[in-house]
């Protein structure tokens, strides 16, 4: 269960991570098994940014395990943070910018949930998120920055975040807390059986946030051999040891997208933002239903994304690494 | 009644908030007008102009007819320099490597402050908007070029809530909260050019656009602004201008 205070005191931390296990071992399962790591009331990170190597498949898997009041913080949310507020699997996000994308407008769901009351959006700027899974990683309790201050952003935080006097300089610099996630899920291009994870393209903020989180999720669209990842090590960006599951879940970001392999499926896109416009609680539940508790399994969902739209993402995905 | 423009009022905000760019400068860009106008910028007159991204990319040239939905998907990396995580491409702010923020604005204020959180009480809000993502990061980090529609709901006051710091309460206010380096530099409208008092950090007018009158400007701002008598004239949109702009954005996604 998550602490209650808002910086996990550094033996706790440490207390945490003895205890896992780090031994070079196989942790391959399906979304089913890695969805009972995370406990009802979790501090929940999600790796990627905006639609862009969003973990979906493994949130997913937790609206249909129905988890409970979980808190989750990213980047930047995109319509997986409708998903989570629609579903209630959480009330609670901590973000720095929350909508579907810049060209729908600002999310109806979103503006439901929190103008209701129903939900919380706690906004932090884009680099404090970023520099409170750093300083989680690096093992200190906070972190000073130079941004926020000033601002009702920082304002609206109240003890959240403390004003501290740099005993070098003098200078005025507000303090985060180092954020240590209690479970990070991460989707990534190609990982092995022990997660060694590879990712190609933008990284945003996931190989801290697999640093600071005291459990990590990996879900990779290909599994490859622990051989291949030794031949290129510089490639390989989160090590094993963070890492306590590994998911093969081909299109695992759909919707959204993943570097290299696939792009956002717009028009999908377009469909969910439109179904939302009028009444964005009966629009979300109703694309739960469709997307999210009607499949089978994530070979099903894929069946409904549809293969036109499927090629269609995987062709403009793939040609980023055509000049 | 001025001639017909043969542009929208979205290319002359591209078109005039690329000009102020300068040739070598690092300039961190929103998507939408500060990224067109940042491109326009090296297609025109800065070809030493370097874009970054907040999603982690240093020096991507931008593909015409690709536009990239948002700062963090792939096709903001194309034919970059580097990428890096979102973190770190944001500390080169801090570290002050950065000469320009470039960001769009949905409210500001007479001392350039941008909300772009909550329009109405935060506590109980009338609408909830996105966010502040970068642009508090920003804004307290470095000089800032703002591109905006120029509406009297937009050109407040007091901005309803302060996402991203301009001046603060003007004067010294801004370094006096701790923000000791940035702050604004231009608003750039689709009515007009606007910079700030050196010693009221009060936002005035520095030139009006083609056809526009000084009236039009006060009426479509909601606090009174100063506009000096012999107030600065832009030159319209040239047919270079315009043309690269709209190879860049043939659907017009951002233009329209």
């Amino acid at each position: 269960m998550a602490e209650e205070t808002l910086v996990l005191p550094h033996l706790e931390l440490r207390r945490r991570t003895a205890e896992r296990d780090r031994g070079l071992r196989e942790k391959v399962m399906s979304l089913e098994e890695a969805a009972s790591f995370v406990s009802d009331g979790d501090h929940v990170a999600l790796g990627g940014c905006t639609m862009s190597r969003t973990p979906t498949a493994m949130i997913w898997a937790l609206v249909r395990a129905k988890k409970k009041n979980l808190t989750v913080s990213r980047s930047i949310m995109s319509s997986e943070g409708e998903v989570l507020y629609g579903s209630g699997i959480s009330e609670h996000v901590i973000t720095s910018w929350f909508s579907q994308g810049i060209v729908w407008g600002v999310s109806k769901v979103m503006r439901h949930y929190t103008e209701s009351g129903q939900a919380r959006f706690d906004e932090w700027s884009h680099m404090s998120i970023g520099l409170r899974y750093r300083a989680g990683a690096m093992g200190i309790p906070y972190m000073p920055v130079r941004s926020m201050i000033g601002s009702d952003v920082n304002a609206r935080l109240g003890d959240e975040v403390k004003e501290v006097t740099c005993p070098f300089t003098g200078e005025r610099l507000l303090a985060l807390p180092a954020l240590n996630p209690d479970i990070a899920l991460i989707h990534v291009q190609r990982a092995d059986a022990y997660g060694n994870a590879q990712l190609d393209g933008l990284q945003f903020m996931d190989i801290d946030m697999a640093m600071a989180a005291n459990r990590v999720i990996l879900t990779t669209e290909q599994i490859v051999s622990n051989d291949s990842i030794r031949r290129a090590p510089d490639q390989t960006r989160i090590p094993f040891f963070t890492v306590d599951a590994v998911v093969e879940v081909p299109y695992g970001s759909a919707p959204h997208e993943c570097y290299g392999v696939y792009e956002p499926f717009f028009n999908h896109m377009d469909a969910l933002a439109e179904q939302t416009k009028k009444d964005p609680e009966a629009g979300i539940k109703k694309y739960l239903d469709d997307f999210y508790y009607g499949p089978s399994s994530w070979s099903d969902y894929l069946d409904l994304l549809g293969a036109a739209e499927i090629v269609d993402a995987s062709r403009r995905g793939r040609s980023i690494y055509n000049d | 009644m001025t001639e017909r423009k043969n542009y929208t009022a979205s290319e002359l905000l591209a078109v005039m908030s690329g000009r102020i760019l300068k040739d070598g400068q690092i300039v961190f860009a929103g998507v939408g007008i500060p990224l067109l106008a940042a491109t326009l910028a090296q297609g025109v007159h800065a070809p030493g102009l370097t874009i970054l991204f907040e999603g982690g990319v240093i020096g991507p040239f931008v593909v015409p007819g690709e536009l990239p939905p948002s700062t963090n998907e792939q096709r903001c990396t194309r034919r970059a320099n580097m990428v890096l995580p979102i973190t770190d491409v944001l500390l080169l702010l801090q570290r002050g490597y950065i000469d320009v923020g470039f960001m769009g604005g949905a409210q500001i204020d007479r001392y350039g402050n941008l909300n772009s959180s909550f329009i109405g009480d935060p506590e109980k809000p009338a609408t909830r908007l996105p966010g502040t993502g970068g642009g508090n990061d920003i804004s307290s980090l470095t000089q800032m070029i703002v591109a905006m529609k120029h509406e009297k709901r937009r050109f407040v006051d007091k901005v309803d809530f302060i996402t991203s710091p301009g001046f603060i309460d003007g004067g010294s206010s801004r370094a006096d909260c701790g923000l000791i380096a940035g702050g604004m530099f231009r608003v750039v409208t689709d009515l007009a050019i606007l910079d700030f008092d050196d010693d009221t950090k009060e936002m005035k007018v520095l030139a009006l656009h083609p056809g526009v009158e000084p009236d039009e400007v006060r009426d479509n701002t909601g606090f009174d602004i100063t506009i000096p008598d012999h107030v600065g004239r832009t030159d319209p949109p040239q047919k270079d201008e315009l043309a690269v702009l709209r190879n860049l954005d043939p659907e017009r996604l951002y233009t329209a």
